[in-house]
C-alpha cells in the first residue's frame, strides 16, 4: 500500500524559509511512522533529518507532531490514521527548530535540571548499609511520575507555554519534581515545593490536560501537578487555606 | 575544540553514568555520548537486577556465583564471578539509596522475583534474586542517575559522535570525534578514558537493540590494536515479539508466563524439566527455533507462542505495564487474553574489551593494563557473563563494575598527570569526517547494512557451522571493500545522519568481521555460541577465552585460559 507524508523540511545551512515536501512510500497498516521515516531517508533523500533510537516507546529520541498532535514516530501506527489522507509531520511546537524535524532540546532539559535543589558536592565516607524501608501505597505515589521518558510531547502541546512566551516551566519538569516530593525516602521536599513556586513554575499550569492528553506514556500528568499544587498549599501556605 | 578533563567516559548508558558519578565525587568528569544520555539503551532494560539480597527467600551470593558460572557454560573468570555476586547486594543499596524507586514487597522491602537460570541451592529450584521496578528498571535506574548527575556536577556532552582514542606513547590521553549538530571536531584531553559504548545489536536483522547500539567501541578499540575478546558469544534472547524484535523480559515467565509450540504444548518441559520456562537464554532459544526446525512453530511458522493468559490482567498491569502496552501498541493484542507471537532477537553481547577487575583495559595475552584506558558494561569484557548471561545478570555488572571503575578511574588521575595530546588531534577527525562527506562512489551504506544484517542472521546467529561461516567471512570482507566505494549524497554539516550511519556501519562491519571470525575457530559449542559440526563442548582441553586481533594484514586469534576458582566444568543440565 502506498501512504504518502507531508514532512515540514528546514536546512539551516540553505534555506531561508521552511518548506514542505511530499514523499509516497510503501507501508503496511502496522508499521511504525518510523518506520515510514527510515524509508524515506534510506531510499529516497538522505538528507532527512530527525532522532531516534530504541524504536519501542521507551527512549523519548523521536516525538514529532503528526497531524498536528505531539507523539513518538515509534509508537504511531500507519493504522493509527486516516492513511487514505496525507501524514503530516512536523518538528515539536514551541522547540526551536534545527533541521527538518530536529529540534533544539537543551532549553526543554535545562527545565528538568532546574528543578533540582542545589546540594553540595557530598562525599560518602561510609557506604549505606542497608535499603530503606518504603511501603507499597507510599512507593505507589510516583508510579505515575517515574513512567516519563523525557520526549517533549507534554510541553510541545501545553498551551501555557505559548501564553507565557515560553517561560513556563512545563509539565515534564514539574512532574519529574513530583517524583521527588511525593517520594517517602526524599529529605529535600520543601527546597523541591519552593523552587516549584518560582515565578513561571507551578502556578502557571493551569490545568488544560492537553499534556495528559498527549502523553505517550498515558501519564496523568495533569492530576499529578493539581496533587503537587495542594500539597504546597498544604505544607507552605498552611493558613491560606 | 578541544576540553580537558580529569576523566572522560564515551557512553552516557548505566554504566558510564555509574562510573561518572562515583569519580565526579573526586575529580573533573566529562559524559560524551552520540544520543542524548537519557536516550541510551540502558533505558530499554526491562525485568530486574540481580542480587542476593534474600528479602523473599534465603538466598547466597554462593548460589548467584554458581548460577552465573553454570549459566556462563564455564567460561566466565570465576574470581570476577565472585566479586560481581559478593558484591550486589551492596551495589543495590547503594542504587536504592540515591533514589531508584524499587518495587516493595508487604514488609517495605525491595521486592524480588524469579529470573532464568537463578537458583536456590546449586541448582534444586528457581530463587527470588531479581531486584526490579515492574518492567521498566533500566529506565528507573537511568533517572536516578541522570539527576544525580546534574545536581553533583558531570559535564556532558550530547550528540558528540567519538571517533578515535589518543595516545601518547603507550598511554591513552584522550579521544576524538565531532559534534553531530555542526560535524565540527571535538578533542577530549583526559587523564582517563572509560569505554562505555554499549553493544552492536544491529549488526543483525531481528534485534532488541536501539538504533544507537552499533559496536562503535568495540572498533576502535579494534583501531588501536586492542584484542577483543569472546565475540563470537551473542545472546539471542527467545522471546522478542517476532517480526519486530522488541523485547518480551523474561520477567513475563517469572511471572507465570510459559511458552507454547504450534500444537499449544509447553514444549520447554522436554528441554529443561527443572527450570523448564526459566532456563537460561541460550538453551531456550536454541529449542525454539528447535521446535521449529522441526514443524512445530505455531501455523507451521518461524514463530512460537508466549502465553500469559494465566497472570491475569490486574498482575499483568501492575507487574508488567510496559510489556502489556508494547504487545498491544504494536500487535493491537490483549495478553491477558492472546498469546504472543515471539522468536529469538539479537539482545547482547557476551564478549567485548577486556579488562580486569578495576575496569582497567588489558592488552592482550601478556595481561597488562593499557595506561589510561578503561572499559566497563557491555563494551567490556571481565568476563562474568562467559558464554551466555544470565537475565538481570547486565545490569548488576553496569553497577558493580560501573562503581569499581569509577574508583581506579580517580586513582588514576590523582596519580598520573595530563600527557600531551598527539598533534593535530582535531585533524584526524576532520580528515575522516570530510573524506566521507566529499566521497562519490556508487555503494550506499543503507543497502550495505541491509546485506550486512542478512548475512549474520542467516549464517551467524543462534546456529552456526564452519562452511557457512567461510562463506560469511568472506561476504563480510567484500562488504568492506564496498564500503570503500561509498558516496554520501547528503554533504550538510548540521546533523548529517548519513554520514553518522556511514561510520557506525564501518564500525559494525569490522566488528562483525571480528565476530565471524572468532566464530569460525572456535570449534566447540559452548553457551550460546553453537556449531552443527561441532555439537558437543571441548571438555579435552581447559576452557580458553578467544583474543582476536585486528593487525594491519588481517585478523588473529590467540586464547587465554579461563580462571576458575570453586565450581570445575560440569554438565550442564536445567
Amino acid at each position: 500500500m502506498k501512504i504518502t507524508l507531508k514532512v515540514f523540511r528546514f536546512n539551516p545551512e540553505t534555506d531561508m524559509e521552511p518548506h514542505y515536501d511530499i514523499f509516497n512510500v510503501e507501508a503496511n497498516l502496522n508499521d511504525r511512522v518510523l518506520d515510514c521515516l527510515n524509508k524515506i531517508r534510506w531510499e529516497q533523500d538522505s538528507s532527512l533529518a530527525y532522532r531516534m533510537s530504541c524504536a519501542h516507546g521507551i527512549c523519548g529520541s523521536d516525538a514529532v507532531s503528526i497531524n498536528g498532535i505531539p507523539a513518538l514516530a515509534c509508537q504511531k501506527l500507519i493504522k493509527d490514521y486516516d492513511y487514505t489522507q496525507e501524514l503530516l509531520i512536523e518538528p515539536l511546537k514551541f522547540f526551536t527548530i534545527i533541521n527538518d524535524l530536529i529540534v533544539d532540546m537543551e532549553p526543554f532539559f535545562k527545565t528538568i535540571k532546574s528543578i533540582h535543589p542545589n546540594h553540595p558536592m557530598q562525599t560518602q565516607d561510609k557506604p549505606p548499609e542497608k535499603e530503606r524501608h518504603q511501603s507499597i501505597e507510599e512507593r505507589g505515589k510516583i508510579n505515575d511520575a517515574i513512567k516519563c521518558i523525557l520526549c517533549g510531547c507534554c510541553v510541545a502541546a501545553c498551551p501555557v507555554i505559548l501564553e507565557q512566551e515560553q517561560r513556563f516551566i512545563g509539565p515534564a519538569a514539574i512532574l519529574r519534581s513530583q517524583k521527588y516530593i511525593f517520594d517517602s525516602r526524599s529529605t529535600d521536599v520543601i527546597e523541591r515545593m519552593k523552587i516549584m513556586e518560582k515565578p513561571y513554575g507551578i502556578w502557571g499550569c493551569k490545568s488544560y490536560y492537553m499534556c495528559t492528553i498527549v502523553c505517550p506514556k498515558k501519564i496523568k500528568v495533569t492530576e499529578q501537578i493539581l496533587k503537587t499544587k495542594k500539597k504546597i498549599i498544604q505544607e507552605l501556605h498552611p493558613k491560606s487555606e | 575544540m578541544i576540553h580537558e578533563y580529569d576523566v572522560v567516559v564515551v557512553g552516557g548508558g548505566i554504566a558510564g553514568l555509574y562510573t561518572a558519578l562515583t569519580a565526579a565525587e573526586h575529580c573533573r568528569v566529562a559524559v560524551v555520548s552520540k544520543v542524548h544520555v537519557t536516550r541510551s539503551h540502558s533505558v530499554a532494560a526491562q525485568g530486574g537486577i540481580a542480587a542476593c539480597l534474600g528479602n523473599e527467600e534465603e538466598d547466597h551470593w554462593e548460589w548467584h556465583m554458581y548460577d552465573t558460572i553454570k549459566g556462563s557454560d564455564y567460561l566466565a573468570d570465576q574470581d570476577a564471578v565472585e566479586i560481581l555476586a559478593k558484591e550486589a547486594p551492596q551495589a543495590i543499596i547503594a542504587l536504592e539509596n540515591m533514589g531508584v524507586p524499587f518495587t516493595r514487597n508487604m514488609q517495605g522491602k525491595i521486592e524480588q522475583r524469579r529470573f532464568g537460570g537463578h537458583t536456590r541451592n546449586y541448582g534444586e529450584a528457581p530463587v527470588k534474586r531479581a531486584c526490579y521496578v515492574s518492567d521498566r528498571t533500566g529506565r528507573a535506574i537511568m533517572d536516578t542517575l541522570y539527576d544525580r548527575c546534574q545536581t553533583i556536577g558531570v559535564d556532558f556532552f550530547n550528540e558528540v559522535f567519538i571517533l578515535k582514542l589518543l595516545f601518547s606513547g603507550e598511554h591513552c590521553c584522550g579521544v576524538a570525534g565531532y559534534d553531530i549538530a555542526s560535524c565540527k571536531p571535538e578533542v577530549f584531553h583526559a587523564k582517563a578514558v572509560v569505554l562505555a559504548t554499549g553493544g552492536s545489536g544491529k549488526i543483525f536483522k531481528t534485534t532488541s537493540n536501539g538504533f544507537a547500539s552499533t559496536a562503535d567501541g568495540f572498533a576502535i578499540a579494534m583501531d588501536s590494536l586492542i584484542p577483543i575478546e569472546d565475540m563470537e558469544f551473542i545472546q539471542f534472547h527467545p522471546t522478542g515479539i517476532y517480526g519486530l524484535g522488541i523485547l518480551i523480559s523474561e520477567a513475563a515467565r517469572a511471572e507465570g508466563g510459559v511458552l507454547r509450540n504450534g500444537s499449544g504444548e509447553r514444549f520447554m518441559e522436554r528441554y529443561a524439566p527443572t527450570l523448564k520456562d526459566l532456563a537460561p537464554r541460550d538453551i531456550i532459544s536454541r529449542a525454539i527455533l528447535n521446535e521449529i526446525k522441526e514443524g512445530r512453530g505455531v501455523e507451521s511458522k518461524d514463530f512460537v507462542h508466549l502465553d500469559l493468559t494465566q497472570i491475569g490482567k490486574e498482575r499483568l498491569m501492575e507487574k508488567l505495564p510496559e510489556i502489556s502496552s508494547f504487545v498491544e501498541t504494536y500487535l493491537g493484542i490483549d495478553p491477558s487474553e492472546k498469546l504472543i507471537p515471539v522468536a529469538p532477537t539479537c539482545h547482547y553481547m557476551m564478549g567485548g574489551i577486556p579488562t580486569d577487575h578495576k575496569g582497567r583495559v588489558l592488552s592482550g595475552k601478556t595481561e597488562t593494563a593499557v595506561p589510561g584506558l578503561f572499559a566497563v558494561g557491555e563494551c567490556a569484557c571481565v568476563s562474568v557473563h562467559g558464554a551466555n548471561r544470565l537475565g538481570c545478570n547486565s545490569l548488576i555488572d553496569l553497577v558493580v563494575f560501573g562503581s569499581r571503575t569509577g574508583i581506579s578511574v580517580v586513582k588514576h588521575a590523582e596519580e598520573k598527570e595530563l600527557l600531551s595530546l598527539p598533534p593535530h588531534a582535531e585533524n584526524i577527525v576532520i580528515n575522516k569526517v570530510n573524506s566521507l562527506l566529499s566521497s562519490n562512489g556508487n555503494e550506499r551504506s543503507p543497502v550495505l547494512r541491509a546485506a550486512m544484517q542478512c548475512v549474520m542472521t542467516e549464517k551467524c546467529s543462534v546456529f552456526r557451522n564452519g562452511d557457512e561461516l567461510e562463506q560469511t567471512l568472506d561476504q563480510i570482507c567484500q562488504l568492506e571493500k564496498r564500503m570503500r566505494n561509498i558516496g554520501l549524497e547528503n554533504k550538510g554539516k548540521v546533523f548529517n545522519y548519513e554520514l553518522q550511519e556511514a561510520l557506525e556501519l564501518e564500525n559494525m562491519l569490522k566488528t562483525a568481521r571480528a565476530i565471524v571470525f572468532s566464530a569460525l575457530q572456535r570449534k566447540e559449542s559452548r553457551g550460546s555460541h553453537y556449531r552443527n559440526d561441532f555439537p558437543e563442548r571441548n571438555d579435552q582441553e581447559e576452557p580458553r577465552h578467544s583474543l582476536v586481533n585486528l593487525t594491519p594484514k588481517a585478523l588473529k586469534v590467540t586464547y587465554k585460559p579461563v580462571f576458575i576458582t570453586r565450581f570445575t566444568p560440569e554438565k550442564r543440565r536445567y
